[in-house]
């Protein structure tokens, strides 16, 4: 296991989110679901304007095992609506946001697309960074390379059950940021903040200095203040996306991250 | 076939593509297999279990009104005669015993025909292990006496309502359970798919039928191999077991999909459910649905090692339609007395048509018929009239 390309900066993500971090911030990640209702850019601007430091693009997949029932839902729903990742690449190069924008798609599709084509269609469309769950450090050394070489930052996971000198290797591979998952499961709410998000947050940060977001689970202000105590950041999907769903429009979204954002900032 | 190379690639198919929460969980289960498949004591006890709780050695039976029928000598291996009906239970027996190897004290399954919910369910009731199966709603509707069996035998059934609610999501609902149970739970995947171990060691637990069937032909053709070696691919289990046992022969190996599943024939590579291999899959990479009369093949994706097969030209892949399969199905049962599950009516199927057309009179085939055709009646009665 080692980095595919060791020594290679991280690029606009991860400038970004480092500057944001070291001027004392903590991090927030809003994720929304690319292409859910025909306007769903107005919810990409929203989001921004309420405090996001960068957004999560999903990419619906026809197939998400990384995802619970709302992020599938809104995936379903979106593909019955006929996007496709084209689409959804040619929306986010005319979103005109001032954050970064990163997104999060299922494997197949770069392959499918192939990892150049893929990497220079993200770069053209603005895209900053890219998170793929299902495609493991072990798999992803040429990719790494490629989207390092198109400027897009390829950010890896780690799981609570990555050993410590994995976790070592994935540090040093990922780009932009990395990618905690909270916890042992799919995507989706939960009552409370498990404890393996925290503990894995603090193996994370002691070992890397790339900025470490916690994602999968955190559902409310709270539980992403109560991470954030050792995390430099979340990421918040199905609780957003939930929102958007049960008819939400832009401006309560937005009211939803700037929640979040005052919680962190207090 | 050999053991699969760096990462678990079949050439370019294989490997492991999960979520970073199962990568540790699948190196374990690659150092339990390897460790288990080299101790002789867990070889007998599999063994054991094998001979006096599953029926084996399965019988290699010849079909002489059949072969009258069509021209050529058709050899059937019989694993609609072991317990439970279908070669699964050869998998599931040795993977429950692994799990409890690994100290693992819950399977999950997801299950098509039902025929390896079955399985796991009932390896599960033997080992004394809890069992949970996922299946497609499309599935347990048009298989509902295996979800009922499955039941009886203690395990708890989860119908599955996303996508096309078919094989395709009761594998991505099993591999969201396993991303969230990880630790004390083993995936009993059915079929070789799924990401490295899987393909591999689903294999080796599968060639005994392969390696039975060649010593069994020896013994019945005074000690010539069969020509032809015809098996029904979905995942492709049952084939990769048989023609594991027969891949160092001259036999020409075909393995049969589904016409609308026929992920080797319409499909291209693509990386799902832990793999890299061939997918029925749309321009921008969304996997598309299968569709067939078998619930069993009715999956849009296959085992890397045959798309490594397929591409080194080492097996041929064809594909029946559901009409031929039908026809097969009957002429079986009005033949030989034996009514096969509609997956290995695939391949009896191509059997049939090739026999007109491609096969030399006079050749010797040995189809796997996989499983037994009970639990296919209601569904055949009802397209028949």
């Amino acid at each position: 296991m080692s980095a595919a390309a060791p020594g290679v900066p991280g690029g606009r993500l991860e400038s970004a989110l480092r500057a944001r971090r070291d001027g004392g911030a903590k991090l927030l990640v809003p994720y929304l679901t690319g292409g859910l209702g025909p306007d769903w850019l107005e919810y990409v601007r929203a989001v921004a304007a309420a405090g996001a430091d960068a957004i999560e693009i999903g990419i619906p997949f026809s197939d998400p095992v990384m995802d619970g029932p709302v992020i599938q839902r809104a995936s379903a729903d979106a593909l019955a609506g006929g996007v496709t990742p084209a689409g959804v690449l040619a929306g986010l190069a005319h979103a005109e946001v001032s954050v970064p924008l990163v997104v999060m798609t299922y494997y197949n599709l770069v392959a499918r697309g192939g990892h150049v084509r893929t990497a220079h269609q993200l770069a053209d469309a603005g895209v900053a960074g890219a998170i793929l769950p299902d495609l493991p450090l072990d798999e992803a050394t040429d990719w790494l390379a490629t989207a390092a070489s198109a400027g897009v930052d390829a950010v890896l996971l780690a799981a609570p059950t990555t050993p410590d000198d994995r976790l070592d290797a994935i540090c040093e591979a990922s780009r932009g940021f990395l990618y905690a998952v909270g916890l042992l499961g799919v995507t989706g709410e939960r009552d409370r903040l498990a404890g393996s998000a925290t503990r894995l947050a603090a193996r994370c940060t002691a070992r890397t200095d790339l900025p470490v977001l916690v994602g999968v689970g955190i559902s409310s202000a709270d539980q992403a203040r109560e991470v954030c105590r050792v995390a430099d950041g979340v990421v918040i999907g199905s609780a957003l996306v939930r929102r958007i769903l049960g008819g939400a429009g832009p401006d309560e979204a937005a009211e939803f991250v700037a929640g979040v954002r005052r919680a962190l900032d207090a | 076939m050999r053991e699969p190379g760096p990462g678990g690639r079949f050439g370019e198919f294989g490997g492991r593509f999960v979520p970073e929460s199962l990568v540790p969980a699948c190196a374990e289960l690659e150092a339990a297999f390897t460790a288990a498949w080299a101790d002789a004591a867990f070889r007998a006890e599999l063994d054991g279990l094998l001979a006096s709780y599953a029926g084996r050695p399965t019988p290699v039976t010849e079909c002489k009104r059949l072969s009258e029928r069509l021209g050529v000598r058709v050899l059937l291996k019989r694993e609609d005669l072991t317990h439970t009906g279908s070669h699964k239970i050869n998998n599931v027996l040795g993977q429950a015993l692994l799990a409890r190897r690994m100290g693992k004290s819950r399977l999950i399954a997801e299950t098509g025909a039902g025929q390896h919910g079955v399985a796991a369910a009932t390896a599960a009731a033997l080992l004394g292990l809890s069992c949970e199966v996922y299946m497609g709603e499309v599935d347990t509707a048009r298989q509902e006496l295996n979800v009922f069996r499955m039941r009886l035998l203690g395990a708890e059934v989860h119908p599955v309502s996303s996508g096309s609610r078919t094989l395709k999501d009761a594998v991505n609902e099993a591999l969201r359970d396993w991303v969230a149970s990880v630790e004390t739970t083993h995936y009993c995947i059915g079929s070789v798919m799924g990401p490295h171990p899987y393909p591999w060691l689903v294999r080796e637990l599968q060639r005994v039928v392969g390696d039975e069937a060649r010593r069994q032909c020896r013994q019945l053709l005074g000690g010539a191999d069969p020509d032809v070696v015809v098996a029904c691919v979905g995942g492709g289990s049952n084939a990769a077991g048989t023609f594991a046992g027969f891949v160092d022969t001259a036999a020409v190996l075909v393995g049969v999909e589904a016409a609308g599943g026929a992920a080797m024939g319409r499909g291209v590579p693509g990386v799902v459910h832990g793999m890299r291999s061939q997918f029925l899959q749309d321009e921008a990479g969304q996997i598309l649905e299968a569709e067939s009369i078998s619930a069993g093949l009715d999956y849009p994706g296959v085992g890397p090692e045959h798309a490594h097969l397929g591409a080194i030209g080492r097996a041929r892949y064809v594909s029946a339609e559901d009409g031929d399969v039908l026809e097969a199905f009957k002429l079986l049962a009005e033949t030989e007395g034996i009514i096969p599950a509609l997956e290995p009516a695939h391949a009896l199927a191509w059997v049939t048509a090739a026999a007109r057309t491609e096969i030399p009179a006079g050749s010797v085939v040995l189809v796997t018929l996989s499983g037994r055709g009970d639990k296919d009646v209601a569904q055949v009665m009802a397209m028949l009239g």
